[in-house]
């Protein structure tokens, strides 16, 4: 229990870190959503001004810290200028697809990489594990914008898939079970693209973290006691390549939220990307801070996940704790 | 060293193993003779070293003879059976006669297991006993090699370099195994902690009737624990004889070569240890 509060503590404080560092940053930056206003003659400065005194620009630093803090406890994250709303519902709704393709892409690209890696292990420089290996680094070499654009052309000449978009315009008529299957097709090519663009560094990992606990001593020594193969491969060899992989699973999660950015623009997927593209053109700072804030919550919780795995996982780290 | 009358528990003959390799640049294929025709008799109850310089293909050897890797031509006659010939299943059976202690114990035991579970798990994938003797039989092995009862829980991390090699040896000595072979065991430990464990060799094999092969390229080591001595060269056996009189009359050129560079001469050789030996 000591073990998960510290590292529980631990997050917090690095969130809070990256809160006031963030904050400090983006106030140093030039301008502000208000300075397009002023460029409209239409507008006069007073009204600028004024604006700028509704929204609390015109505090000192720390006071507008302090509110945006609050705003963030409260789960209202700050007010956005260019919605004239506050960034907690903007953000929850999108988020919650990100979190959707997110999950669904992590999900396959380990389901496919997990297995193919173990098995190219296995097979170590026999002529599978050589074909393979040259296709993951093909996969690797491609651009990920080149392999969205790929898949939405896949997308329109097929037309096996939506071109775009979370659901069809008819969603809301459909049955429960027809609303699925309209999500499943929605998510398969962005989950799909994700997936590829994860799965070679992922069998990278799983391929070179086996092929060392497969020949590592200890598994040798496990062989001459007559422990069958199958029993070696996954009570031996895959626990001692997992700490690597638990911790490679952690990043994944850390970085799903800009891993997808990309493939949400390209594919108009309703999710976080487009808005954090639209809100840095815009210098819509408090939206902007939100999406620094949850890509880091994202990133923690990646880590703490890993290690609350690793601490379950291997009793080494429990006897150290 | 071969008579008649002579009751071997291994002999191996003609064995060869080849390894292919693949040049870098060229990509051309060649292979690598690491056993060139190794012919080799180990009486029971013996204690023999097989000594060499490193390259010499010793732990080649030893890792065929604890079927760990398949040669590529020859016999293992362990017993009146030929390993090499046997059926899986019989095969499984016969790997519990024949045990390997590695060099490096850090690196031989599953750093996520107790040691109570490395030394029940030959046991228990030889479905011996039930759960609760395996566990039992864990317990004296542990308790045979010197370790409390009380480090049984414990990890091979939180033990030291002596101790975790002596997990090592009451995991070898689980199945009661007939031959005991030794890779460098005793390598890498201080010189109180490797006689402290060669005397309980001594004693294991006054207890079990173990026949040992130890391999080493301490020579030293070798005056302490072995009866005979087999020198290897290249893939090949190019002497076998008791110990004391391969150290005071060697035949073969590579021996004595190999004895001049670890600086011994008969003179190491003092009675009591040529009693010893016997």
């Amino acid at each position: 229990m000591r073990f998960i509060a510290r590292r529980v503590v631990h997050s917090i404080l690095i969130l809070i870190a990256v809160s006031f560092l963030s904050f400090t940053l983006l106030q140093w930056a030039p301008g502000d959503y208000f300075d397009g206003l002023r460029m409209n003659p239409r507008i006069s400065p007073e009204t600028v001004n004024g604006l700028r005194e509704k929204f609390g620009l015109d505090q000192p630093f720390l006071v507008r810290y302090e509110r945006w803090m609050r705003s963030v406890a409260a789960g209202e994250m700050g007010f956005s200028f260019a919605y004239d709303s506050p960034v907690g519902p903007l953000l929850w709704a999108r988020a919650g697809n990100t979190f959707l393709l997110g999950g669904c892409s992590t999900l396959l690209a380990w389901f496919l990489a997990l297995p193919l890696g173990i098995w190219m292990a296995v097979r170590k420089g026999r002529w599978h594990d050589r074909l393979f290996s040259v296709v993951m680094s093909t996969l690797l070499a491609i651009p990920d914008l080149l392999l969205f654009l790929l898949l939405l052309l896949l997308a329109l000449r097929t037309g096996w898939f939506p071109a775009g978009g979370m659901t069809s315009s008819g969603f809301d008529e459909l049955n429960l079970w027809g609303k699925v299957l309209d999500l499943v097709r929605h998510l398969a090519l962005p989950s799909l693209g994700l997936a590829a663009v994860a799965m070679p560094i992922l069998v990278r990992h799983i391929r070179a973290a086996m092929v060392q606990a497969l020949e590592s001593p200890f598994l040798l020594a496990a062989r001459g006691h007559g422990i069958p193969h199958q029993r070696l491969l996954w009570r031996y060899a895959l626990p001692a390549a997992s700490n690597p992989l638990i911790s490679l699973f952690g990043l994944s999660i850390a970085g799903m939220l800009s891993a997808s950015a990309i493939v949400e623009v390209v594919l108009s997927w309703p999710g976080l990307g487009p808005l954090m593209v639209q809100s840095v053109l815009a210098r819509d700072v408090y939206v902007v801070l939100a999406l620094i804030l949850l890509s880091s919550i994202f990133l923690v919780s990646g880590n703490l996940l890993a290690d609350l795995l690793l601490y379950a996982s291997d009793p080494r780290i429990r006897v150290e704790q | 060293m071969n008579s008649p009358e002579m009751d071997f528990l291994l002999s191996v003959r003609g064995l060869t193993k080849q390894y292919a390799q693949k040049r870098l640049i060229s990509g051309a294929h060649f292979t690598v003779e690491a056993l060139r025709g190794v012919n080799l008799n180990v009486p029971r109850g013996a204690a023999m070293a097989l000594v060499g310089e490193s390259g010499a293909g010793k732990s080649t050897l030893v890792r065929c003879l604890a079927l760990l890797e398949k040669p590529t031509h020859g016999e293992i006659d362990f017993e009146g059976h030929d390993l090499l010939t046997l059926s899986s299943k019989k095969l499984f059976r016969a790997r519990r006669e024949i045990q390997l202690v590695f060099q490096d114990p850090t690196s031989s035991l599953n750093p996520r297991m107790t040691a109570l579970e490395i030394v029940a798990e030959p046991l228990e994938v030889q479905r011996e006993g039930t759960k609760d003797t395996r566990r039992r039989s864990a317990i004296e092995l542990l308790d045979q090699v010197g370790l409390p009862t009380s480090s049984g829980q414990k990890l091979p991390f939180e033990f030291s370099g002596g101790q975790r090699q002596r997990i090592a040896i009451a995991r070898a000595l689980a199945l009661r195994p007939k031959l005991l072979i030794l890779d460098e065991a005793f390598s890498n430990l201080d010189l109180a902690t490797r006689d402290s464990l060669l005397q309980l060799l001594f004693e294991l094999q006054a207890r079990h009737s173990l026949t040992y092969i130890h391999v080493s390229h301490d020579l030293r080591l070798v005056t302490d624990v072995a009866s005979e001595v087999a020198v290897m060269y290249e893939g090949r056996i190019v002497e076998h004889a008791p110990t004391a009189e391969l150290f005071t009359r060697a035949k073969s050129e590579y021996t004595r070569l190999l004895l001049e560079a670890m600086e011994i001469d008969s003179a190491v050789i003092d009675d009591h240890t040529v009693e010893v030996m016997r």
